[in-house]
């Protein structure tokens, strides 16, 4: 099997299990705070994460390139409240120039 | 409903009328995120492609994880070189999150438990912001179904859509300035949460550990180690229990 194959199992297996336990083994009992106050902010610290590290990393080295001049781009699109499409044409427009220039 | 005394026939006849207008509502809510939808999955097919997943596994992993950002971060973490391990915990805690939302949703997803079983694959940011805005259990369900199906569909095709584009123009990806798609489409996930100060912060510390750790540690880990953005909220006041549903309906 393929790296890509495992990864598909493992987190297809773990999500549908987190995806199902409301439904078919919780009901809707309340989760704890705590657990609920995770659940609420995981997603920002990785999206925050992954756009950055895919943005700045090469391997080991942090580099400021024309994907950097992109993502700025798609700041200013989405803090203009651009719809998806236009954010992402957007910043691959502004990172196609970048690397022309 | 507003209190008008009136004959039981009538009363019943407007239910009906009402209910079918929720439904057009619930269905009409559900075509215009679906279509939102459409451009992220190009995107996600593309990055598959450019991870040299096959079509097959890029397919696998819109159908059996069908969870838009994890989907991405397992695949932009495994491009990276970052290994199996570091993608799927990356993925997973993505999906944590629909943990949430199963307890939200399960009082209107009630029946056998195949059917139970079934509907939670549904289980997505997208399905959950439909079923929500009902009050009622039975258009709660209804909403939710025609969310989570519609997402399904329009996800599937536009993941083989971007993939076999992506496949064909190699050097397209970097010449249109593509490779850029990945972190915008992140950053346009992150966005609506950031107007939350306990979301901003947690942001904003995550990142700044992930990008401190790039020189640092192997592939895949500075993205697992963000998680620990989460403690820093510890400094900021708490805000309200309904961030939930309002990081739900993006706003």
């Amino acid at each position: 099997m393929s790296d890509a194959a495992i990864v598909l199992v493992v987190l297809a297996l773990g999500t549908y299990a987190m995806k199902a336990a409301g439904p078919l083994v919780l009901g809707s009992r309340p989760l704890p705070t705590r657990l609920q106050s995770l659940v609420d902010l995981l997603p920002a610290a990785l999206l925050a994460s992954l756009a950055l590290v895919s943005t700045v990393g090469e391997g080991r080295a942090l580099v400021a390139d024309a994907r950097l001049v992109g993502l700025v781009v798609a700041g200013v699109a989405l803090w203009k409240r651009a719809p998806f499409v236009v954010v992402i044409v957007a910043a691959s427009a502004g990172t196609a120039v970048a690397r022309l220039l | 409903m507003n209190g008008i005394p009136s004959p039981m026939h009538s009363v019943r006849a407007m239910a009906e009328l009402d209910d079918r207008e929720v439904r057009r509502g619930l269905r009409r809510k559900a075509a215009s995120i679906t279509a939102a939808v459409a451009p992220f999955g190009v995107v996600f097919g593309a990055a598959a492609a450019d991870a040299s997943l096959s079509l097959v596994e890029a397919i696998g992993f819109s159908v059996f994880v069908f969870g838009g950002s994890s989907q991405f971060a397992a695949v932009e973490v495994l491009g990276d070189g970052g290994g199996v391990a570091a993608a799927a915990l990356a993925g997973l805690l993505l999906n944590v999150r629909s943990l949430a939302f199963g307890v939200i949703m399960a009082p209107a997803l009630v029946g056998a438990i195949w059917k139970r079983a079934a509907l939670s694959q549904l289980m997505i940011d997208e399905a959950t912001a439909v079923g929500t805005e009902p009050t009622d259990l039975a258009h709660r369900r209804y909403g939710y179904l025609a969310g989570g199906l519609g997402v399904f569909a329009v996800w599937n095709i536009t993941t083989i859509i971007g993939f076999v584009v992506a496949s064909e123009a190699d050097d397209l990806i970097t010449d249109l300035g593509l490779d850029v798609a990945g972190p915008a489409a992140f950053l346009a996930l992150l966005w609506p949460r950031l107007a939350q100060a306990q979301q901003l912060v947690t942001a904003v510390v995550g990142g700044a550990i992930a990008v401190a750790l790039v020189p640092l540690a192997p592939a895949g880990v500075p993205i697992l180690a963000s998680m620990f953005g989460v403690l820093a909220i510890r400094f900021v006041p708490r805000s309200s229990p309904e961030d939930t549903i309002g990081a739900v309906h993006g706003e």
